[in-house]
């Protein structure tokens, strides 16, 4: 328990400290001359964002979601929307409060999107659940990608797949363009999303050592066992999906608010699945795992790409060799015997010491 | 008359007629037991005679298809496991099923879920309630583990507890879900004698210490009439026999129904 706590404060405290250096060595300009750590680190935090919040899913509630993009996606949409009528009916209202105003939204919306998904899906589990959240992430992608949405003097016009007629031209802002994306204000720094990565941080530590949490994963560890000591099975599993999908979405919007003009077709299949590779590799219900795996394998990339010209072609293909190398450390045989063995050395060293002290 | 309402208020569980049907096959028929408050009770017979099934229906796994069962005088048949459990009822089970990535201490804490309010917000947000009941909650699942001899495996992961501590464990946290009646499926079940003996003095003393009344599976005859005071003798799915242990175990027809002709 005591071992427990500490370690907790460990990752709470590592990572606060991280962001806040991060945030101030990017604010005071140290940062200028290295243009490619400047323009990542925004990106890498509201990656570790979407990594804590899916590990929720994944790793605490045991349901393997395949549709996490979808929830991002939700966020995206509905921040962006938000913000882009802020700045088009008051202009004077200051960016600080635009976003703030924004990722509440967003997060409850994605929180909704997350509750209606999850009335119907958290019937079913394993394998069922995971295709029908593929699903879900996919629909959400498609019809991101088809509504148009112009504000004018009269109001919002709403069109699907294509751009809604009878608009008043004069005055005419278009806010969602199909396929085509967004252009949303550029509010999120680096303190935002310094500020509600620790928040999710918290959020995360807080919900598994408290009642509900550790009910969710009894929940994971033993679906008969959890309602035989009188666990509301589907309430559990309906809340820890909502906060996760809330979480996603407040990251959705911080993302749309990072980027000069975002296109819905990023949250895709393969989005989803590069973020449940994060969360496998640092290792499921760790989220100080969820945090560093976060970090390396997004920085990973973009390092390869500055090392040599040469490798820039071949980058997403190391990329590849170091992520099959990282899962065999940690799962096959061979590399969990080593592991054993240089343990046991340690420990026959430390024995060995200790022993020789007490002599 | 007067006999009858004495009788229903030392009784804690009463099964009226009790059968399920899985599509043609009679899995448990038209069975009727009466426990007392404070009796070890149990309910022994061949393999596939329909115990477990019989435990199912009383936590609410199964429906019953037809038939009625009565907790200390309410009518529970047809609730759902969560709802029985918080009427009274919790179990240990044959294949042990502990929360097995979580430490000793929580997979005791998670059995205390419904005796704690707060909620997930003030979990979250760490409101003095939390503190206060979180508290409380360690003081007294401690307690529990102490009364199992499981304190200086608190911290240990529930999975890598040895199998009798396992089996201890599962009957400290159906205990800590505060029940009336506690059902036990085979709990002897891969122990040697001697972990057997120690079990039994581990029902006899939470028995005594929790005031339980207690029901349970068993195939470990030496068990069964070590402490079991009444005994429910099933044979595919019918009663066979019913009475005091001593007297069921001598029965002609429960012995042929173990050995055969």
């Amino acid at each position: 328990m005591k071992k427990q706590k500490l370690n907790n404060l460990i990752t709470l405290g590592g990572t606060s400290v991280l962001c806040v250096v991060m945030a101030v060595l990017y604010s005071v300009g140290a940062l200028d001359g290295n243009h490619m750590l400047k323009g990542m680190l925004v990106l890498i935090g509201i990656h570790i964002i979407w990594a804590l919040s899916l590990n929720l899913t994944v790793g605490i509630l045991g349901e393997l979601s395949l549709g996490h993009a979808g929830f991002m996606c939700v966020g995206a949409i509905f921040g962006g929307t938000v913000s882009q009528i802020i700045r088009a009916n008051a202009a004077e209202c200051p960016p600080g409060i635009r976003l703030l105003i924004t990722l509440v939204v967003s997060g409850i919306m994605a929180a909704v999107f997350g509750l209606l998904i999850g009335i119907p899906v958290m019937r079913l589990r394993g394998d069922y659940l995971a295709i029908v959240t593929l699903g879900f992430g996919e629909i959400m992608k498609s019809i991101a990608n088809n509504i148009y949405l112009t504000l004018d003097a009269n109001g919002l016009h709403f069109g699907f797949t294509k751009p809604p007629e009878n608009v008043d031209e004069a005055t005419a802002k278009q806010i969602l363009k199909g396929s085509i994306g967004m252009q949303t204000p550029q509010d999120t720094n680096i303190w935002w999303v310094a500020a509600i990565l620790i928040i999710t941080l918290f959020v995360m530590m807080t919900f598994i050592n408290s009642r509900s949490g550790r009910a969710c994963m009894a929940v994971r560890d033993n679906y008969i066992a959890a309602q035989s000591v009188g666990i509301n099975v589907t309430k559990y599993r309906l809340m820890a999906f909502t906060i996760s999908a809330g979480i996603a979405g407040i990251g959705g919007a911080l993302y749309a608010h990072s980027v000069p003009m975002i296109t819905f077709g990023k949250f895709d299949y393969n989005f989803s699945i590069l973020i449940l590779v994060f969360v496998v590799l640092g290792g499921l219900g760790s989220m100080r795992g969820s945090v560093i795996a976060t970090i390396i394998l997004y920085a990973l990339p973009e390092m390869l790409r500055k090392v040599n010209e040469n490798i820039v072609n071949a980058r997403m293909l190391i990329y590849a060799v170091i992520l099959i190398l990282l899962m065999l450390w940690k799962n096959a045989p061979f590399f969990i015997n080593l592991r054993e063995k240089i343990k046991a050395r340690f420990k026959k060293s430390d024995t060995a010491r200790s022993g020789g002290a007490e002599a | 008359m007067t006999d009858i309402a004495k009788n229903e208020n030392d009784i804690m569980l009463e099964v009226r007629e009790l059968s399920i049907q899985f599509g043609g096959l009679r899995a448990v028929d038209e069975l009727n037991m009466k426990v007392k408050k404070h009796a070890l009770y149990g309910l022994i017979g061949p393999n596939g005679a329909g115990k477990t099934t019989v435990f199912n229906m009383l936590t609410g796994v199964y429906k019953p298809t037809t038939g009625a069962i009565f907790l200390d005088g309410a009518n529970i048949t047809g609730k759902s496991p969560v709802e029985i459990n918080k009427s009274g009822i919790a179990r240990t089970f044959q294949n042990i099923r502990l929360f097995k990535g979580m430490s000793v201490l929580d997979n005791v804490k998670i059995g205390m879920h419904n005796q704690v309010k707060y909620t997930a917000i003030e979990g979250i947000l760490r409101f003095p309630r939390y503190f206060k009941e979180e508290k409380m909650m360690n003081a007294k699942a401690e307690e529990l583990l102490a009364v199992f001899g499981l304190e200086n495996e608190k911290d240990t992961l529930s999975q890598n507890l040895p199998y009798g501590k396992q089996r201890k464990l599962e009957i400290a946290r159906a205990l800590a879900t505060n029940p009336k009646l506690l059902l036990l499926d085979e709990p002897a079940a891969g122990m040697n004698p001697n972990e057997t003996a120690e079990l039994m003095n581990t029902i006899r003393f939470v028995r005594e210490e929790f005031n339980m009344t207690i029901l349970l599976i068993e195939h470990d005859m030496k068990l069964v009439s070590g402490i079991c005071e009444e005994l429910t003798v099933l044979n595919f799915g019918q009663e066979l026999c019913q009475g005091e242990t001593s007297a069921v175990l001598n029965d002609p027809k429960v012995i042929t129904a173990y050995l055969g002709e």
